[in-house]
């Protein structure tokens, strides 16, 4: 059967896979709808919660940027994953003994603001809408590269099939659709990469032929030859990276952190049956995303490695299949300034010019044809990298939808409004989101790459320190929270409005506050979060009586 | 336990837990801040196989080590709220 073929036949059985579990577990009552009424098994939630977070940029785009990062690309590594020991440490068991819906619900309940309350829905809206667009995007590539449709089409049908299981199902459908998403995901994440790992080092693990001699019997260790590679093609060795150790610090920090303040991952740790399965979910969830985040940073070395060690000094006539493949949509390009026919591929620090370019996010995808791999191993990847769309997608559109239904509506404009109506709403909302989704999709806004930094800062200056706050000091207020959450906010957003659209021309080094770059500013905006909001809080009287009971409660299983 | 209050036992209770997450996340810090990214530099001194030593602790190890702190914590906080019979059974529902 033909790769085309496979891919039809792959995508078509996940796809009847998640609709007929989204039939099987339908929402019947708001509780089910927002939070699968509390019943998801620790581990089950641990699955769960790891597809809900790896998305299209972690399946198909991060060992590609690692793959050209080097250590630089340590900080998606370190960040997307140390994020969960905060989460699991300071935020999710105290939240599960809080049990409402939504994460506004305990900003509002724990400060008793209605003010608290909208700020830290406005947060949640943005950071979610930001996200699903690229969701949606990443869905529509697939489609377009390996089933020939056009990207609207591809869009279409992704957003035909979260609509259905989310509104349908709300977070419970949702829950066991992630489940059997994240089993597709990881499976054909895994099998290309211990495929190549064996090809280049003869290690069936990934992670160990990361660090082992290379199989061409030169006894060289991998890493090794590709630091010789890249230096001797004038590129900057892989085990080494161009951003400062600070700046490098600072993003670390502000994706650790913001990861730690994302709704639709705190959201989901009100879905377990008690605290107790709260902090031992937030370890499974960790488990199941550190087996695709371990051998990323291996899949990115074997094919950094294949790449220098067959590109360069080929004549184009030569080269494999999958470049011109790819070449034919354009995200690989070459172009013969010396008119020798042959590719030359070099790095800045290498005095001629350079002839060839390969997009990034084409390396996982691209991984299977470069290794030679069988034809429904390519299938079975457009498979995984849809279902890491689609499982971050409906999350998110949970959010959007229960931060509409049951923040602003039932507990801020209409406090009246019965169950039923409610959960009319929450549906409604749910599919307005998937339509405005899709249509950032079709048409994205040329931003949405530059607006991933804005939802981490955004989290890590605003969200999280309210939280914690909320958990950890009995003194903090109303007054302080708010002040806090704005001031955060505020100088994050400003500093990265400034440097990514009002004078991107400045964006580099030479000009960013004590060199850190707008990725990691979120940082610096939770460390002045936390100290306006410890100012102000001193100078204004403390806190009510009920909040502080609510504290009590929250501390203790 | 019998001889505290319920208000001082919940003081207490809280305290172990402040107490556990400061060195869990001393750890966490160290293993991924600190290996991975400040002293990564002298640490790709050392070897690891065909790894440098900082270079894996910023890839695979700070990464291995949390997973290993998530679990520990939940071990410690489980055998804290059976001392301190503080175990939620009815109160999530």
């Amino acid at each position: 059967m033909s790769i085309q073929g496979w891919t039809f036949l792959l995508v078509g059985i996940s796809f009847a896979l998640y609709i007929g579990v989204a039939i099987w577990t339908r929402a019947r009552s708001t509780a089910d709808f927002f939070v699968a009424s509390g019943h998801v098994p620790p581990v089950l939630n641990g699955m769960a919660t790891a597809a809900d977070w790896m998305s299209a940029a972690s399946f198909i785009s991060m060992a590609g940027l690692i793959s050209f990062m080097g250590y630089d690309g340590s900080v998606y590594l370190m960040g997307w994953t140390g994020g969960y020991v905060l989460l699991a440490l300071l935020v999710a068991p105290y939240l599960r003994k809080f049990g409402q819906f939504t994460v506004p619900d305990f900003i509002g309940d724990r400060y008793a603001s209605r003010v608290a309350r909208i700020v830290a829905v406005g947060c949640a809206i943005f950071i979610s809408f930001t996200y699903v667009a690229g969701q949606m995007r990443g869905v529509g590539i697939v489609f377009s590269r390996f089933l020939d449709v056009e990207i609207e089409t591809g869009v279409i049908v992704g957003m035909a099939i979260v609509f259905f299981y989310a509104v349908l199902g709300g977070m419970k459908g949702i829950t066991y659709t992630q489940v059997a998403q994240y089993c597709v995901l990881i499976f054909s994440y895994l099998v290309p990469a211990i495929f190549i790992s064996m090809l280049m080092t003869g290690n069936v693990i990934p992670q160990v032929g990361f660090g082992a001699t290379l199989a061409d019997g030169s006894g060289v260790a991998l890493l090794d030859r590709l630091d010789q590679l890249s230096v001797d093609l004038g590129f900057v060795a892989f085990t080494q990276g161009r951003k400062s150790t600070l700046d490098v610090f600072f993003i670390t920090a502000a994706l650790m952190v913001g990861t730690a303040g994302l709704p639709h991952v705190i959201v989901r740790f009100y879905t377990v049956p008690k605290v107790a399965a709260a902090r031992s979910s937030a370890g499974w969830a960790l488990v199941f995303i550190a087996i695709l985040y371990t051998t990323a940073p291996a899949v990115a070395a074997f094919a950094r490695t294949n790449l220098l060690q067959t590109i360069p000094g080929r004549s184009y006539a030569d080269l494999p299949a999958w470049v011109h493949n790819w070449q034919k949509i354009g995200l690989v390009k070459f172009e013969d300034h010396d008119g020798d026919g042959r590719v030359r591929y070099v790095g800045p620090a290498h005095g001629a010019k350079n002839e060839f370019e390969i997009d990034r996010d084409i390396m996982v995808l691209a991984n299977p044809e470069i290794a030679n791999l069988p034809a429904w191993v390519v299938g079975l990847v457009a498979a995984g990298a849809l279902a890491a769309a689609l499982s971050t997608a409906a999350g998110l559109l949970l959010v959007i939808s229960s931060s509409v239904a049951h923040d602003l509506l039932k507990k801020t404009f209409a406090p009246g409004i019965s169950e039923g109506a409610e959960l009319r709403a929450a549906r409604i909302a749910a599919g307005f989101a998937v339509v405005v989704a899709g249509y950032f999709g079709i048409r994205p806004p040329g931003f949405v790459a530059q607006v991933v930094a804005f939802a981490f800062g955004l989290a890590a200056s605003s969200i999280f320190p309210a939280v914690t706050l909320g958990i950890f000091s009995r003194k903090m207020n109303a007054a302080g929270a708010v002040a806090g959450m704005v001031a955060g906010l505020g100088f994050t957003a400003t500093y990265i409005i400034y440097f990514k659209f009002v004078a991107p021309e400045l964006n580099n080094a030479d000009h960013w506050f004590l060199g850190i770059s707008p990725e990691g500013i979120g940082t610096l905006g939770m460390v002045l979060n936390f100290a306006v909001a410890y100012g102000v809080a001193l100078a204004t009287p403390p806190p009510p009586a009920r909040s502080l009971e609510l504290v009590e409660r929250v501390r203790l299983p | 336990m019998s001889d505290l209050s319920e208000a001082g036992r919940h003081a207490a209770y809280w305290r172990r837990n402040l107490q556990y997450l400061a060195i869990l996340l001393t750890i966490w810090f160290v293993v991924s801040f600190g290996f991975g990214i400040l002293l990564r530099e002298p640490l790709d001194a050392i070897r690891l196989g065909g790894f440098k030593l900082g270079f894996w602790f910023a890839q695979q190890g700070s990464i291995l080590v949390f997973v290993v702190l998530i679990f520990v914590y939940v071990a410690l906080m489980n055998r804290l709220d059976r001392e301190y019979g503080v175990e939620d059974e009815a109160s999530s529902e």
